[in-house]
């Protein structure tokens, strides 16, 4: 339909103009970390004067050197790896079977659950009724409980349920015959048919869990159990205003801020790896996410 | 598989057409059972991680103390929500909430519709997968970080924003400390965030457009402009609509995980959102039935908009693409 050879030169100026546009918003997207990268390069002496635009001034690795010098740095970044991977099986355990059940016909009360589950998409009890909650269920400061509480959504039920739904009889039906129980059809059938649906869940969750952010703040106290993102906001907010540190960056190369940005950096990079990955699934995901409620 | 042994099929078939009805319902659930046993374990997370704390909610109404717990607390009735809107601290967060939202609306609904019509533009299909891929990318970036990349860029020193201000021969600003430049840069940011990622929900309706349109339309000598006017845009009103109504059902939900890391107490005036000031009434000051009302307050309203935006969607879905 679109063929450049039959555009009217009006067209082609149209065309011309809208991918100058399109290039200019995409740079403006990518210039940020650009920007962040060059300034973890970057010397403190020459971050602080502000001479970082787009090269990394004076270039050197110290604040990388810094970060990874401290323990709390490693610490963090494994519980990330444990919250992101405890917390997407966690997800899937749950959101899986609840999805199958939700999905056959023949559950009593079928309406009413799904009801159930939906009615929490559009009324939260709020901040103050979970924490209270977690506090009486002896969750506070807990690993397992940021793992636990935040395993399951509506969202990624429903999402799944429709899948499965949409799945025909026929598929299963070889599978009764030969005696299968409700288990066996959803591990050897339903699993494998819904393979782009449960991606499209496994990395929401993947992504929402590496993201985390408030919940951990509020929730953990141990320095040892918090994740990387905490441990970023904790960065930015102590190392900017400790006099301590601005006199060991003046001889060391490094500022408050050419370390958080170290940090940035070294937080985005396994996203910018599992970013192609994800790419192919998010664009049907989130089509498959607004079929029906 | 134990239901079978234990009886023939047959034999179960005859007895349940002669037994009432709680016979009936054993049976089915006899037979059944493994679908109750895979939901069981998602409906107890909802009641513990969920539903639990709306029950809880009953401290809005109560004079809360930890000693005495959600049930032994007194009940004081509306107390709460007359201290609420007696405060102007509250008043304020629910007005910048809205404003917000406003801006949001205002600024950031129509950035993906334009993106995604200019997408529909690109001939070159490298060129146009290239831009999507990386206009995505804000959307997978945690708000810490994307909190920290704002700090760092504007801030007086280092940033880079300011430098740029300093070649133009103007006096550097401490953005993040003047409540005037809160709002703009909350809204600037959710659009370099979301943009892109929104742009997804257009560019599926802008695919499901009849292409035999845009032929007849090329038969007509219409230009790309004429179509893009005559024909995309009025295919995808219903999908605007739709999301039109979806944002304006989702006004009270500001990304308050990026206000808390963006805002301070210097321009809390321009900032404070409803749920911030829960946050700090409840989670740093300990005031958790006051803090609770709030909450309640903000989920009842955000609760009746939702319900509105929902009935609506659903008359207008019957020509979209849902």
């Amino acid at each position: 339909m679109l063929n450049w050879n039959l555009y009217s030169r009006g067209d082609k100026f149209f065309a011309i103009v809208v991918s100058v546009m399109i290039g200019m918003f995409t740079a403006a997207t990518l210039y940020p970390f650009i920007y962040i990268a060059a300034v973890s390069f970057s010397s403190g002496f020459a971050a602080q004067a502000g001479k970082v635009v787009l090269p990394p001034i004076d270039a050197t690795l110290e604040a990388y050197g810094y970060i990874i010098g401290d323990p709390k740095f490693w610490i963090s970044y494994r519980n990330t790896f444990i919250y992101t991977i405890g917390g997407t099986l966690m997800s899937l355990a749950f959101i899986i079977p609840g999805a199958y059940a939700l999905s056959r016909p023949q559950l009593k009360g079928r309406r009413f659950f799904n009801l159930f589950i939906a009615f929490t998409m559009w009324f939260n009890a709020g901040l103050i009724p979970f924490f209270l909650n977690m506090r009486d269920l002896n969750l506070l400061d807990s690993m397992f409980g940021i793992i636990l509480a935040f395993a399951v959504n509506a969202f990624n039920i429903i999402l799944l349920r429709n899948f499965f739904e949409a799945i025909p009889r026929s598929f299963e039906e070889a599978a009764r015959m030969d005696g299968a129980n409700d288990f066996q059809v959803l591990w050897k059938v339903f699993i494998p048919l819904s393979k782009p649906a449960i991606a499209t869940i496994t990395l929401f969750c993947i992504v929402s869990r590496w993201n985390g952010f408030f919940w951990a703040m509020v929730l953990l106290q141990s320095e040892d159990k918090i994740p990387l993102q905490v441990f970023l906001r904790h960065t930015i907010a102590t190392l900017s205003d400790n006099d301590e540190f601005a006199i060991v960056q003046t001889d060391a190369g490094f500022s408050a801020e050419t370390v958080t940005a170290a940090i940035i950096v070294c937080s985005i990079i396994p996203v910018l790896i599992v970013y192609p990955f994800i790419q192919k699934y998010f664009e049907k995901g989130i089509l498959l996410g607004g079929v029906k409620e | 598989m134990v239901d079978q042994t234990s009886s023939p099929p047959k034999v179960r078939t005859d007895e349940a057409l002669k037994t009432d009805r709680l016979t009936r319902t054993l049976d089915h659930f006899r037979r059944e059972w493994q679908i109750y046993a895979m939901l069981l374990p998602t409906i107890i997370w909802f009641v513990v991680f969920l539903y639990k704390p709306m029950y809880g909610l009953q401290i809005a109404f109560k004079d809360y103390s930890i000693f005495r717990g959600v049930q032994g607390s007194p009940w004081i009735g509306l107390e709460h929500f007359q201290t609420l809107f007696a405060n102007d601290s509250f008043i304020r967060a629910v007005r910048n909430t809205i404003t917000i939202s406003f801006y949001n609306l205002l600024f950031g609904f129509p950035a993906p519709i334009i993106l995604a019509l200019m997408f529909n533009e690109i001939l070159h299909a490298t060129y146009k997968r290239t831009a999507q891929t990386i206009v995505y990318l804000p959307h997978f970036i945690s708000s810490v970080i994307i909190a920290g990349i704002v700090i760092t860029a504007f801030s007086p020193t280092v940033g880079v924003i300011n430098t740029v201000l300093g070649w133009l021969g103007m006096d550097s600003i401490y953005f993040l400390t003047q409540p005037e430049w809160f709002r703009p840069i909350f809204v600037g940011t959710g659009i370099w965030q979301e943009a892109g990622f929104g742009s997804i929900v257009f560019l599926a309706a802008i695919a499901g457009v009849n292409p035999s349109l845009y032929e007849s339309a090329v038969v007509d000598g219409a230009n790309r402009w004429q179509m893009m006017w005559k024909i995309t845009i009025p295919s995808i009103l219903p999908t605007i609509l739709i999301m039109l109504i979806i944002r304006i059902g989702n006004v009270m939900e500001v990304s308050f995980e990026l206000v808390i890391l963006l805002y301070q107490p210097a321009t809390y005036e321009t900032a404070d959102v409803v749920n911030t000031w829960v946050y700090r009434q409840g989670l740093q000051s300990g005031q958790y039935d006051l803090a609770a009302a709030a909450g309640l307050f903000n989920a009842v309203v955000a609760f009746v908009l939702v319900m509105t935006a929902n009935t609506l969607s659903r008359r207008f879905s019957r020509t979209s693409l849902w």
